[in-house]
């Protein structure tokens, strides 16, 4: 009698416990059935409490109550396993130890007192000067102009093979606060140095994938004279944060919202990509988003710290291809 | 004697020269004292015994002549003389080297000696000058960038990253009152103040039929029932039956707005796949009910 209902406990018992309940009844069957027993009073008691590990939710005498467990045990077998978090290159980056937290007070007394500050406290304008290395080939001209449209307060003059150190004191003179010199090869444009004017840092940049408006499809009508917003995005590392505040100190600073426009830097990967869109609001929770205007995708080179000086200037960062290109998961900016 | 003719004669015509490149329409020599650089019987300085040049290193001319009597003497054969770096006193300074020599090499003397300085001073003007650093570009280097440029696009899916920018800046209200879209917001909080107050009016409830105490009529109990009943209990008794039959069927809704409320709220919780299967194979009646609790709110806005 005792081993047969030893042996039925045991067939009700999970497959995980055969083994232990073999050995058990081997040993003592009488005592197994008294344990059984306890074990199930006590389980009539406790109904979410831990189980002894000896136990399965078999055993519960209690049909509501072992109804219930089922449903858990089920409900943790679909949760589990979790979904997985695919790997992009964006999760996998080496964390940059300059990336800026939001509230660094060394980052925002830093902000207060650098170059940017006088236009960040709106003491000055923005006036750009846009110019081109010697001799500029047709779509480097047009790339210029449309430009020009589209940064307000943004002229474009020939070079004529001027000295650029010549050129800064004059353009300070005449109160520009940017210098943008677009250099070509083969027709194209290549390069792009930015450089803020009353001793601001000199950005070194590689310009490739220019389109021009006429080549853009579906594109809009000509961008209007109103002041377009800025955005820019995944600017997180200290070179970051320079970066993005030189591009914001381009544009004035109260954007003109009825014109509808918003120029974008986005950097993804350290590349840097210029768009320039209209928009419009057809509710609350949707925007339809036109392209005017050129686009373009930046690389930083070099930045420097002073105007435009490439001999005896003082870089802050220069790219190093041996070095910084190793890796395919760390980015700079 | 030197035999200029025979060492033309070989080198110019039959046979092999080193310094000779031939092209198509012309032959030059690449012999560096020749004077003008062609293959010609009169410029080959091998096969002229009385010869001169003009060489230019480090921004200075120099006269270079070869006559016949030092020919035996290959380590002493050409004479150099540093001509002046004034032009014309240099061209003086050929013609008094150059006396008595063949007019063609005291003419090409002269020539090759201008175009010399014309070019010195072209060097010198250059280098004045912004000079064109021209940078080697990396093949392999070039096409990696241009991989990461695409990918980084893709990446970067801009139109999304814009428009949610644009948005999140309405809602901030950066835009203050120019757009007019205020209204689902208000619905939005609208509906959230209704979901507190129906969670708090179901504590309640529980709260309320755990404690009354009620008289429920079995279960053939009847409202045509009571119409026998009524001369007998009057007013009392009545209202006391209506009030229970109140009580009875607002439990009824009551449970019954709690069960859909469940049901929804689950629904929502997205738990309905699991309770849906399990309810399914028991036997269940379900009594619906047409609730207003959906606020008319709406069009009130509206």
């Amino acid at each position: 009698m005792d081993v047969t209902t030893s042996e039925s406990v045991s067939k009700k018992k999970g497959k995980t416990k055969k083994l232990k309940q073999k050995i058990k009844t081997d040993e003592a069957p009488v005592q197994e059935m008294e344990q059984a027993e306890i074990e199930v009073t006590e389980n009539k008691s406790e109904s979410g409490a831990c189980f002894p590990p000896t136990f399965s939710v078999s055993e519960i005498k209690n049909k509501q109550r072992r109804h219930a467990m089922f449903l858990k045990l089920k409900e943790e077998k679909r949760k589990a396993p979790p979904k997985e978090v695919p790997k992009t290159i964006e999760n996998q980056r080496i964390y940059d130890e300059t990336t800026v937290n939001p509230e660094d007070e060394e980052v925002a007394f830093d902000e207060g007192t650098d170059e940017f500050s006088a236009y960040f406290n709106r003491l000055t304008n923005p006036k750009v000067l846009i110019t081109t290395s010697d001799r500029p080939r047709g779509r480097t001209v047009r790339f210029c102009e449309q430009l020009a449209t589209m940064i307000p307060h943004a002229h474009v003059y020939y070079r004529r093979g001027l000295a650029l150190k010549r050129v800064i004191p004059q353009c300070i003179s005449r109160g520009f606060t940017y210098l943008m010199v677009i250099n070509e090869d083969r027709k194209v444009p290549n390069g792009l140095v930015l450089c803020h004017l009353p001793d601001g840092p000199t950005a070194h940049f590689k310009v490739s994938s220019v389109r021009l408006r006429k080549e853009m499809k579906r594109r809009g009508k000509d961008p209007t004279e109103h002041v377009p917003e800025v955005i820019l995005n995944n600017f997180t590392t200290r070179l970051g944060h320079s970066i993005g505040r030189m591009f914001a100190a381009l544009f004035p600073h109260d954007p003109q919202f009825v014109g509808r426009q918003v120029a974008t830097f986005h950097n993804q990967r350290d590349f840097i990509f210029f768009r320039f869109h209209r928009y419009i609001f057809k509710n609350e929770k949707k925007v339809g988003i036109q392209e005017l205007g050129p686009r373009f995708t930046l690389k930083l080179r070099s930045l420097q710290k002073g105007t435009f000086d490439s001999k005896f200037g003082e870089y802050e960062w220069v790219h190093k291809r041996h070095e910084m290109d190793s890796s395919r998961r760390k980015f700079h900016l | 004697m030197q035999h200029d003719d025979v060492i033309w004669d070989l080198i110019g015509n039959k046979s092999f020269c080193s310094y000779k490149v031939k092209t198509k329409t012309q032959q030059f020599c690449r012999n560096e004292y020749n004077i003008t650089g062609l293959c010609n019987r009169s410029s080959c300085p091998l096969a002229n015994s009385q010869y001169a040049t003009v060489r230019e290193e480090k921004g200075l001319c120099y006269l270079y002549m070869k006559v016949i009597e030092r020919a035996a003497f290959p380590a002493r054969m050409w004479e150099k003389v540093k001509l002046d770096r004034n032009y014309a006193k240099a061209l003086e300074q050929i013609d008094e080297n150059l006396i008595y020599w063949p007019r063609f090499i005291r003419h090409k003397c002269k020539q090759r000696l201008t175009k010399i300085t014309q070019y010195l001073i072209r060097i010198r003007k250059l280098t004045l000058k912004r000079q064109r650093k021209l940078v080697p570009l990396s093949r392999k280097v070039e096409r990696r960038e241009k991989r990461r440029e695409e990918k980084a696009l893709i990446a970067a899916q801009l139109e999304n990253a814009i428009e949610k920018e644009l948005l999140d800046r309405l809602k901030q209200g950066t835009y203050g009152d120019i757009y007019n879209f205020p209204i689902h917001a208000f619905d939005k909080a609208m509906e959230k103040q209704e979901e507190d107050t129906e969670s708090e009016e179901e504590e309640e409830e529980d709260e309320e039929e755990s404690g009354t105490r009620e008289f429920v009529a079995e279960d053939e109990f009847e409202e045509s029932d009571l119409s026998d009943f009524e001369d007998m209990n009057n007013l009392k008794g009545s209202s006391d039956e209506e009030e229970d039959d109140e009580e009875v069927s607002s439990e009824e809704e009551e449970t019954e707005e709690e069960l859909e409320e469940e049901k929804t709220k689950a629904k929502s919780k997205g738990k309905a796949p699991l309770k849906g299967p399990i309810r399914k194979k028991r036997a269940y009646v379900e009594i619906e009910y047409e609730q207003e609790t959906e606020p008319a709110q709406k069009s009130k806005a509206t």
